[in-house]
């Protein structure tokens, strides 16, 4: 079967110009003579689009509010006087609308004659791109003639000789922006329709861009009339989605015209899983455009996602075969044959001298779901064993043990557009306006129109203050302490008797509930007692579980901050326990929710990449499981779980493992303590990289495999919220196989019968095989664009929500959660705590946003501080700074902001010239070995430059990347 | 002349009548008043300080302070005088008003005298056709111009 999309033309989504009503009563009207049925409180302009009259408009679109503001979208209603504004106008019952008369015509046109006025010449040939809604309006009114003349006050005139373009400078002319990167702003073309400024704050919630001045003088500006790179402006694109005209427009389509065909797919960043008409010129991409009808963003996107897709063309990108003997070697390009029927070889060879067990693979949250179960399905079927793990290892692995011990399924429990019941968000460890930026635009708006928000977190994060946005409660607690601070909010539910008593008889075990009560309600759980450990205020932990267990739908988001601790999976279960103990689980506005930070880290965690776990979350000791596998794979499956990441490493330094297949994760830059990662994977004898550049751990492989990026394969992503999302192979991959393909190509070398000629197969097998993803395939995929899983017979079109009728498990389990301290604490060497995260242009270990023009906005990790800290340090601004814990040191310049508690230090980890790692200990969570990223014990001191460290790990990086030129031919 | 003031002196300042404003209702033009009140003009670096204190966005309040052209980006001359230039006072001949002042003083519209002794400023409607065509000196209105007036008017600023 070949279902491979074919997209020749330009997907074009109807823009129905105001946003859809909820209302549930019916209206009807006549729209030019044809009845039209829409709910209540849809305006004229949206009912007449959907009986497919299409009425010309302007500032009116349908991911904003209505404006009123250009009066080209005029009509004429019986029984009514004047020509009122459809966009504004709601409909009503009986009404007979009019949207063509000679008297509408008139005025539209001469409308449309006075915009041109001051607009530049040539307003519908040359000056742009002559295919903005502006140039089709014009010629959608019959405008033929302007008697005005197009001398404008705010553009370049014709004639004169000083300006660009030989012209002379009106008297308001301001000129081009293009300091932002991917877009540029001309003010000369702006009609002032406040689309953009609108965007900025209904869609994105930044209000970076307002209206400047009034009357002629009136123009769309960024921040305090600065360029847009120096504004508030976080590059999203809604301005330039929303503009009608070429004042704000793509470089890319500026430089390169406009796209022509499109298909839509999923974005690969993280794990928000926006949905993205992919738009394509010349085998090239042109932009990336949010599509409408994606569940998970609504039309909505971030700067990654729309602009930073530059790393599928970076000339760094390794598009052949590479082997080499010693990774003190330089690399020899080979063909694909040579290298694949070289690592088979090498497998075997090691399998042969070394034991079945001595080889493995890492499966990549960056992948397919299709390429992921294929990879666990090799090192099972083919490697014969369980030595598979995944990246989620190290992210969220305490999420699925947490919530599956808890809840009894591995996942959140909401979809996105829960968050618009919701009533009181709380964020935990998380900062979704740097990480789940699309995310976050859409809690912002819940939280303009009035939900409250509780942030728990070190530092003091956008979401805890940013325009229009401020949190009713933030717990500024010490690194470490979340399982002590959770649980005093459990102290406060059950000692103030705010629990959900009627809730937890019926959905939890309530012997273990009072159990569960008891021990909260000891007095080391109060927050008088925790608040001296934490360093939080107790009264404002007891006014954040009054506001969770009491404000209405209470809402938990977590990130990293949660389970990258020794007691990442307890905080889990903590988390679990509150939104139980306050029937926060169920329904829409609720729930758990973790925010997953890969694009399929929860797909690769589904499809059976840890070593205990087969597709679907079942252990791989469950004889009935296995038996599924071993019938349809012809092979008797291990039933003892392989090794985890970090034991394949310990294994490789004792010399019991030799080798490892690695797919898309760069576990030198991404994994605990670099120094023995590093050393694990010198100890190997054949390290294969499977990825689309020579990455950190590359450095140490002995094989290289050109990837494919999401732009060039079929398959389909797993997001946050449970979604299955399409991607659509839009250009032919350049390395010759899509990585699914390439792994078949490596399982075929080594003996098996592998035959699938299109990833819609591995789908078939994966639904065959798992019964919560039984229904799920790609036909149904291209029918209803998304599901949630479980999709099988009980819910054939997806699940939302889950546990809304009782939980997964049966009943919900509130397990105890004591906190215990980290071994990992602050003493007179090492004095200050340091945490890390992310910021928004940049992503994960950098590897794609570091090869685009994102660089822009972070060219380098920064140390944050507080000024406190910093002085009596010695430590200025921008001054380089060493940072050294008991595992490592690096060095780095420091930031001074109270952002950041006294005692707490903050980095991001996007750079490998930084090298967190090397600072971060080998401490990890009990339950999953999840490492302990977010708590080190540091000493910050003034330094000259880079440590000796990283000098000699950027000259053995620098020798380990050298390609041999090609021999000349005999 | 007003000296521009420096700018950590302008932050804490726009702080306190912030910290003063901020809980009545709709506080961010009342804050504008009393900030140009306090430094005779509408400091930009008191804007972000402002965005701050309430939440908001800079580009929101330089939409806001640059929308009304009351609000000054620099500091005026002692005095300040507006010419309405409205229909009525237009049609009262308050062109050859403004042509005479602008005349006397040396200076158009927008700007200030060499010495600071006087700014002046266009006007659109004093509430005062009745007695156009009109004019206000340092916040006091004054009708019926006429040459008289105007040079009473322009030997006071000067003085």
């Amino acid at each position: 079967m070949n279902i491979k999309a074919d997209f020749p033309t330009l997907i074009q989504e109807i823009d129905y110009g105001t946003p859809e009503s909820k209302a549930t009563k019916q209206v009807t009207l006549t729209v030019d003579g044809q009845s039209i049925t829409v709910p209540e409180g849809t305006s004229i302009m949206r009912a007449a689009m959907e009986g497919g009259v299409e009425i010309p408009k302007l500032c009116a679109t349908d991911m904003l509010d209505s404006f009123g503001s250009c009066r080209v979208c005029l009509v004429e209603i019986e029984g009514r006087g004047g020509t009122p504004a459809s966009c504004t106008t709601p409909v009503g019952e009986g009404m007979v609308v009019r949207t063509q008369s000679e008297r509408l015509d008139a005025i539209r046109r001469g409308v449309m004659e006075l915009y041109v006025s001051d607009h530049p010449s040539g307003w519908n040939e040359k000056a742009g791109t002559g295919a903005s809604e502006f140039d089709a309006v014009a010629k959608s009114v019959g405008l033929t003639e302007n008697r005005y003349g197009v001398e404008g006050r705010n553009h370049v005139k014709e004639e004169g000789g000083v300006a660009p373009g030989h012209g002379s400078l009106a008297v308001d002319y301001i000129a081009r922006d293009e300091s932002n990167p991917y877009f540029t702003y001309d003010p000369a073309q702006c009609i002032v329709c406040s689309r953009c400024v609108r965007a900025c704050e209904e869609v994105q919630g930044t209000f970076a861009l307002t209206i400047e001045g009034r009357g002629f003088e009136s123009r769309m500006v960024a921040g305090m009339h600065e360029d847009f790179i120096a504004s508030e402006c976080v590059s999203c694109g809604a301005c330039v989605q929303a503009c009608p005209t070429d004042a704000l427009r793509e470089k890319t389509v500026l430089e390169k015209g406009m796209p022509e065909r499109s298909a839509v797919t999923t974005c690969a960043y993280c794990g928000v899983g926006c949905s993205f008409k992919a738009e394509v010129k010349d085998d090239e991409v042109i932009r990336m455009m949010p599509y409408k009808d994606g569940k998970a963003n609504h039309g909505h996107s971030c700067v990654k996602g729309r602009f930073a897709y530059g790393y599928a063309t970076h000339k760094d990108r390794i598009l052949s075969p590479m082997i080499r003997e010693k990774i003190t070697d330089p690399w020899r390009e080979v063909s694909w044959e040579e290298a694949i029927a070289h690592t088979a070889k090498e497998f075997r060879r090691i399998q042969y001298q070394y034991g079945r067990t001595a080889i493995g693979g890492i499966t990549s949250s960056r992948c397919t779901n299709e390429e992921t179960y294929l990879v666990q399905k090799l090192v099972r079927q083919g490697f014969r064993n369980n030595n598979v793990d995944t990246c989620a290892r190290v992210c969220h692995s305490p999420t699925g043990y947490g919530l599956g011990q808890t809840y009894g399924t591995s996942a959140g429990t909401q979809d996105f557009d829960s968050v618009e019941y919701t009533d009181v968000a709380v964020i935990i460890g998380a900062n979704p306006a740097s990480a789940h930026p699309v995310f976050a635009s859409r809690l912002k708006k819940r939280l303009r129109q009035g939900a409250k928000l509780i942030v728990i977190d070190p530092r003091r994060t956008e979401m805890v203050k940013s325009a229009h946005i401020e949190a009713d409660y933030h717990l500024p607690l010490k690194p470490g302490t979340n399982v002590a601070v959770l649980t005093a909010l459990a102290h406060v539910i059950v000692t103030e008797s705010l629990f959900d008593e009627a809730f937890i008889r019926e959905r939890c075990d309530w012997t273990e509930f009072q159990d569960w009560a008891s021990f909260v309600a000891l007095p080391e759980n109060s927050p008088e007692t925790v608040g001296k450990l934490s360093g939080v205020d107790p009264e404002v932990i007891r006014g954040a579980a009054r506001l969770y267990a009491k404000g209405g739908n209470g809402a938990i988001y977590y990130g990293l901050g949660v389970t990258e601790h020794s007691q990442g999976s307890t905080t889990v279960m903590a988390i679990a326990n509150l939104a139980m103990a306050t029937g926060n689980i169920g329904r829409p506005g609720v729930g758990v929710n973790p925010l997953r930070g890969q694009n399929n880290v929860q797909g690769s965690c589904d499809m059976g990449s840890f070593p205990h776990e087969l597709p679907g979350y079942r252990h791989i000791s469950g004889d009935a499981v296995r038996d599924i596998y071993e019938s349809l794979w012809g092979v008797k499956l291990d039933e003892e779980p392989g090794l985890r990441i970090p034991n394949m490493l310990d294994a490789a330094v004792d010399g019991a493992f030799k080798g490892i297949y690695i797919q898309g994760e760069d576990i030198l830059q991404s994994d605990p303590d670099t120094k023995h990662v590093a050393g694990g994977l010198a100890a190997m004898e054949c390290v294969v990289v499977h990825d689309l550049f020579l990455n950190e751990t590359a450095n140490y492989a002995h094989v290289f495999l050109p990837g494919s990026t999401f732009l060039e394969k079929d398959g389909t992503f797993t997001n946050a919220e449970r979604r299955i999302n399409m991607v659509r192979k839009v250009l032919e991959p350049k390395a010759r196989y899509a990585d699914w393909e390439a792994t078949q190509e490596l399982a075929r070398a080594i003996g098996l019968d592998w035959n699938y000629t299109h990833p819609s197969q591995i789908m078939d097998e994966i639904a065959k095989t798992t019964p919560s993803f039984a229904g799920v395939s790609f036909e149904l995929l291209e029918r209803v664009g998304s599901v949630q899983w479980p999709c099988n017979e009980k819910a054939p079109l997806g699940t939302p929500i889950m546990h809304v009728d009782g939980f997964v498990r049966g009943k919900g389990k509130f397990i105890r959660t004591e906190y215990v301290a980290t071994d990992e604490r602050t003493g007179p060497r090492y004095p200050l705590l340091l945490t890390t995260g992310r910021i928004l242009s940049q992503y994960n270990v950098g590897a794609q946003t570091r090869r685009t023009e994102n660089v822009a906005w972070h060219a380098e990790d920064r140390l944050e501080i507080h000024p406190h800290d910093a002085e009596v340090r010695g430590v200025r601004e921008g001054d380089w700074v060493r940072l050294a814990s008991r595992s490592g040191e690096t060095t780095l310049r420091a930031l001074i902001t109270d952002r950041v508690s006294p005692g707490v230090v903050y980095t991001t980890f996007h750079h490998p010239d930084t090298q967190a790692n090397v600072i971060t200990t080998d401490f990890s969570d009990w339950a999953t070995n999840c490492p302990e990223y977010k708590v080190t014990a540091v000493q910050v001191a003034p330094s000259n430059g880079p440590t000796d460290w990283q000098k000699d790990y950027n000259e053995q990086a620098r020798q380990s990347r050298r390609i041999a030129p090609l021999a000349a031919a005999e | 002349m007003t000296m521009q003031a420096a700018s950590t002196e302008i932050a804490s300042r726009t702080a306190a009548i912030i910290d003063e404003m901020k809980g009545i209702e709709g506080p961010l033009l009342p804050i504008l008043h009393s900030i140009q009140d306090e430094f005779g003009y509408v400091p930009k670096d008191a804007l972000p300080v402002i965005a701050d204190g309430l939440n908001l966005s800079r580009a929101e309040v330089h939409g806001v302070v640059s929308f009304y052209h009351d609000f000054r980006a620099k500091p005026a001359g002692r005095h300040v005088l507006k010419l309405c230039q409205a229909e009525a006072c237009q049609s009262m001949g308050s062109d050859a008003v403004a042509a005479k002042v602008k005349q006397l003083l040396g200076i158009d519209f927008h700007e200030t005298t060499r010495d600071g002794s006087v700014t002046l400023e266009p006007v659109y409607c004093l509430g005062l056709c009745a007695c156009s065509p009109s004019a206000m000196l340092n916040g006091e209105v004054i009708g019926r111009l006429d040459d008289e007036k105007i040079e009473e008017i322009v030997a006071e600023v000067r003085s």
